[in-house]
């Protein structure tokens, strides 16, 4: 197995790891964090996935991606951190309501 | 003249003007509600523009930058794109007009610019070539919807817009994993190319699940649909109109662009298209009965959109034997229904201004007192109870065809008895319109143009039915349902 193909096994089990926090995990910042390591996962397997057979140079459009994708991360946890501070302010407690409708 | 019109880039005016009217909400909030109304006729003035270059010249290929496909960005519309982009802008200016009179000054400012950078975000996505792009414009589009929807700041609205930015930001990281194995598996992100490429490997097969999980989660089809109804509900109206109308649509565009053009060729008779199938049936079936329990009027509208939601997917398992005609029925009910969605839930922020809360059997003699909201809901109602003349009319009678020509009497009947639900839930709000509360209330004025707004999508909704012809022939340019038959 080599190191490339691991580094992709290893993104996989985070976006799954990430996957079940996010499922059984009710405080909203455990929540957050969960879809963050899911994130990580993905771009760890984009960066793994880059590499080519041999010495060649790795694929760079993946690399762009995961740039791409952690802007995108930073907005995305900006907005739900800031959304959960609301939400804690709102109800007392930075949790979703059980009951989705009242 | 034609030379003018045909050269103008329409497709970038449609992404940059929504972008830049944003900005400039955004730095003098004063004018917003003027910057916002002329973005969003500029939006409908280059949509026409579009079709008329996509009437002349056919498909629209441009490659941002003049990098090109492997590498740069490459915008595409065939008439699929278009058709989307027609719903965006018609639904994209009754909203603007409609907020005009709804914002207060206070919320206004933080109105307009996510609203303008949510319909670049609209128009960005229909016009994507490539998977990843595609990632790039649902964020963007995930993002500012959340943001709207929590707007109003009350607790519902909050819990809602957390729950939905979960939910969203879950469904985009599925896609971006599918994303990230369909490039290793063949080496491109440009749809056309990889439509060429695909072969039925693990990779393919995985990125399908991933991709569909995530898609079907943004679009909301049942069983996937939890965190729509509190979000749709809860949301200002004229948001509300937007996410039901346009939001779980793009998803849905998205989910439809890549079966029709990677995985359908590789992946027919698997099994996949009878699995979306009876998910559809069941969201029909859930949505109609949830719908016809609920008491209050944005949460029955609500569940309605899941219901209707469940239409798109009956497709699927008909293309097999009645490719196009399938296809353009998905295409009539997805317009109608971003019409007449969004012209109910602006008639349902019209009574919750008017009356002060949205309790069904609260609503006071409403005919009366506001006739044209009392129109517009039942107009939009005709629609999506699919009743002829209308636009979902059409479509449900596209649909019933394509089921007849295969013999599926199981999904013709659930297309009737969908309707029957829907005509149950929709003469449950008028009939309480007509009468008079047990308890009287004050009432609120309404702006006209609030009224107005509200009825000129529904007639839109209305208008689709005698548009048939024209319309199937816009959404045949360049063949978008016909390419897997031509692809050899």
């Amino acid at each position: 197995m080599s190191p490339a193909f691991s580094y992709a096994l290893v993104g996989v089990g985070l976006f799954s790891i990430g996957l079940y926090a996010l499922i059984v995990h009710a405080h909203l910042l455990r929540k957050i964090l969960a879809i963050n390591i899911m994130g990580s996962g993905v771009f760890l397997l984009l960066i793994a996935l880059a590499k080519r057979t041999g010495d060649a140079q790795p694929d760079a459009v993946p690399h762009a991606m995961v740039i791409t994708g952690i802007v995108v991360a930073v907005s995305a946890t900006a907005l739900a951190l800031t959304l959960m501070l609301k939400v804690a302010a709102a109800t007392g407690r930075a949790e979703l309501p059980k009951e989705e409708q009242e | 003249m034609e030379t003018v019109l045909t050269d103008i880039p329409w497709a970038l005016i449609l992404i940059l003007l929504p972008l830049g009217g944003g900005m400039l909400c955004f730095l003098w909030p004063r004018m917003a509600r003027v910057f916002g109304l002329i973005t969003a006729a500029g939006v409908m003035l280059s949509v026409v523009g579009l079709g008329w270059q996509l009437l002349k010249n056919g498909v629209y290929h441009h490659q941002v930058g003049g990098w090109g496909a492997p590498l740069g960005i490459d915008l595409y519309a065939d008439g699929l794109s278009l058709l989307m982009l027609i719903a965006t802008a018609l639904v994209g200016f009754g909203v603007s007009l409609y907020s005009i009179g709804y914002f207060k000054p206070e919320k206004a400012i933080h109105f307009w610019p996510i609203w303008l950078f949510l319909l670049a975000a609209l128009n960005a996505l229909f016009l994507s070539a490539d998977i990843f792009n595609l990632y790039v414009t649902l964020e963007m589009m995930g993002l500012a919807a959340v943001s709207l929807t929590a707007l109003t700041g009350s607790r519902e609205a909050l819990s809602g817009a957390m729950r939905y930015l979960l939910a969203t930001l879950l469904g985009s990281l599925a896609y971006l994993l599918g994303v990230a194995l369909l490039y290793h598996g063949f080496g491109t992100v440009d749809i056309a190319l990889l439509g060429q490429r695909v072969e039925a490997t693990p990779y393919l097969w995985a990125a399908l699940g991933l991709i569909s999980a995530g898609l079907l989660l943004k679009t909301a089809l049942f069983p996937l649909h939890f965190w729509l109804p509190p979000a749709h509900a809860s949301a200002p109206a004229p948001v509300s109109g937007v996410l039901s109308a346009l939001v779980v649509k793009a998803s849905f565009y998205i989910l439809l662009r890549l079966w029709l053009e990677i995985f359908e060729p590789i992946v027919d008779g698997e099994g996949i298209e009878t699995l979306f199938g009876l998910l559809g049936v069941a969201a029909i079936l859930y949505g109609s009965v949830q719908a016809l329990r609920q008491t209050r009027l944005k949460l029955l509208i609500a569940y309605s959109t899941v219901a209707q939601i469940g239409y798109l997917f009956l497709a699927f398992p008909l293309a097999a034997a009645a490719g196009v005609t399938a296809w353009s029925a998905v295409a009539y009910l997805a317009i109608s229904h971003a019409l007449a969605k969004a012209a109910m839930f602006m008639a349902a922020g019209n009574l919750l201004q008017f009356g002060g809360h949205d309790r069904i059997t609260g609503l006071d003699r409403v005919v009366q007192r506001l006739p044209l909201t009392a129109g517009a809901f039942a107009l939009a109602g005709v629609s999506i109870m699919g009743l002829p003349p209308s636009g979902g009319f059409i479509g449900k009678w596209l649909l019933l065809e394509a089921a007849l020509t295969q013999g599926r009497w199981d999904l013709v009947g659930v297309i009737i008895l969908g309707g029957l639900l829907a005509a149950g839930y929709i003469f449950k709000v008028l009939g309480h319109t007509f009468t008079q509360a047990e308890v009287t209330h004050q009432s609120t004025e309404v702006p006209a143009g609030m009224e107005w707004a509200a009825l000129l999508l529904a007639v839109g909704a209305i208008l689709l039915g005698f548009l048939a012809a024209p319309l199937l022939m816009l959404v045949g340019i360049g063949d978008p349902f016909g390419i897997s038959e031509i692809r050899s």
